[in-house]
């Protein structure tokens, strides 16, 4: 039970996929006009990389190294389409909320990143757990940021209005410009909180924070938390391979 | 011809009044990682026109002559995120094989396309807005332009901001990020035109 609760502490805090890795940024973005909204995204990832992280560690001795990305893939992809259909059918007001994003957490950075990295080397139990600790930290973050961009673009809180009658609510807090400019002020606490530790002395280990590239696409090779090493030297192989077949 | 009056109204509203980046929020990921010069934005823009394009067409007739032949058109997202990686590597073989030139090109670009949710995300608005194959095609071409334009936008005023004496907070991601706000409410202006 140790491991588990450790999970959870990681995925919530040490390692947060949005505050810290800075993984999934689309939706985090798009989807974050309001905290109910933020909610319901980061609880339907939740879900999703939960299960995948379980089923993926199950059949991590069966799933052959080379193919593992494709069957990562279509794992994630049949929970999601289990998902959507589900919200279709009991939580449809989400399902609007939401729209082609439920869809597009088969692209999602942390999803597969999560299966690379820990849940296809991990037992299945641990494996759910950080599922579930990854994706509550990221419902954190979203219902953070959307709490953020709902009190201050329409001047409420899970749709209460909380502001004094007075408050004229800057409306460009919900609209896309404001997404950048909530994240912008993010990150850059961050750095400040990066600078004034690496002043004070502090050794300030590298977490990809102010990285915003999602690992897949980053060229940094020397960061850390990079979940497709093993992807990017296979295929670099596969190519010296055709290479080599043409030269012939 | 009213037919072609729709076409380009899509074509302005894909590409600029709902520009995919800016207010859609698809493909941040390489419109904030490959945005540093411009030559590599225009390359990756001009991959992105090249994939998205094709993928739309490819993802419109599958939709309608297997999916909903069969009935299956649940199975969406699976069959679509197959084809798209599918789909690039076939064309990263093909544009190898036969215009080495144009491989040259984008050869760089295209495996980082697969994980663009931008490519995703307009098969399935296709799909979601019950567009035939060809205003499908249409707006996944408009789409990308406006990805193109925004990248290249991006990319240039990055290039200006590195002589400039920025706060050391702000450095690197926020401000690219505070730029991209910038942009947005610029692109918000295009809303008045249709």
């Amino acid at each position: 039970m140790n491991k588990a609760g450790e999970r959870l502490y990681n995925g919530l805090v040490k390692e947060n996929p949005t505050f810290v890795l800075m993984l999934g940024m689309c939706p985090t973005l798009a989807i974050t006009t309001s905290a109910i909204n933020g909610l319901g995204m980061g609880l339907t990832t939740m879900v999703v990389l939960a299960l995948s992280n379980l089923i993926i560690s199950l059949l991590r001795n069966i799933i052959p190294n080379r193919v593992r990305i494709p069957a990562f893939i279509v794992i994630i992809a049949s929970f999601v389409t289990v998902v959507q259909l589900l919200l279709e059918a009991y939580l449809p007001f989400l399902n609007k909320a939401l729209g082609v994003y439920i869809p597009l957490i088969v692209v999602n950075c942390i999803i597969l990143g999560r299966a690379e990295s820990y849940a296809y080397s991990n037992p299945p139990i641990p494996s759910l757990f950080d599922g579930v600790g990854m994706g509550l930290g990221f419902t954190f973050a979203l219902t953070c940021i959307g709490a953020v961009r709902e009190l201050l673009g329409a001047g409420e809180l899970f749709g209460f209005g909380l502001m004094p009658d007075a408050y004229e609510p800057i409306r460009i807090f919900g609209q896309a410009p404001g997404a950048f400019f909530v994240l912008a002020a993010l990150v850059a606490v961050q750095n400040y909180i990066k600078n004034v530790r690496k002043k004070a002395g502090k050794s300030y280990e590298k977490i990809g924070s102010g990285c915003s590239e999602d690992c897949m696409n980053c060229g940094d090779k020397n960061c850390a938390k990079r979940f497709y090493d093993a992807a990017s030297a296979s295929e670099v192989k596969q190519t010296e391979t055709l290479q080599k077949k043409e030269e012939r | 011809m009213d037919g072609v009056k729709d076409l380009l109204l899509l074509l302005i509203g894909s590409s600029l009044v709902s520009n995919v980046v800016l207010s859609q929020f698809l493909g941040l990921c390489p419109f904030l990682g490959v945005s540093r010069k411009t030559n590599t934005a225009a390359g990756m823009g001009s991959a992105v026109i090249f994939v998205i394009t094709l993928a739309s067409a490819v993802a419109g007739v599958i939709y309608k002559y297997v999916l909903q032949r069969f009935h299956v058109e649940y199975l969406r997202t699976i069959v679509f995120i197959l084809v798209i990686a599918a789909l690039v590597q076939f064309v990263e073989m093909f544009l190898r094989k036969a215009m080495p030139s144009l491989y040259e090109a984008l050869g760089v670009y295209l495996p980082l396309i697969t994980t663009n949710c931008a490519v995703l995300g307009v098969a399935i608005t296709n799909v979601q807005k019950e567009y035939g194959i060809l205003t499908g095609i249409v707006n996944g071409f408009a789409t990308a332009v406006g990805f193109t334009i925004a990248i290249v936008i991006l990319a240039g005023i990055r290039e200006k901001l590195e002589y400039n004496d920025i706060p050391e907070s702000f450095r690197g991601m926020p401000l690219v990020l505070l730029t991209a706000g910038l942009m947005a409410i610029a692109f918000c202006g295009f809303s008045g035109l249709l």
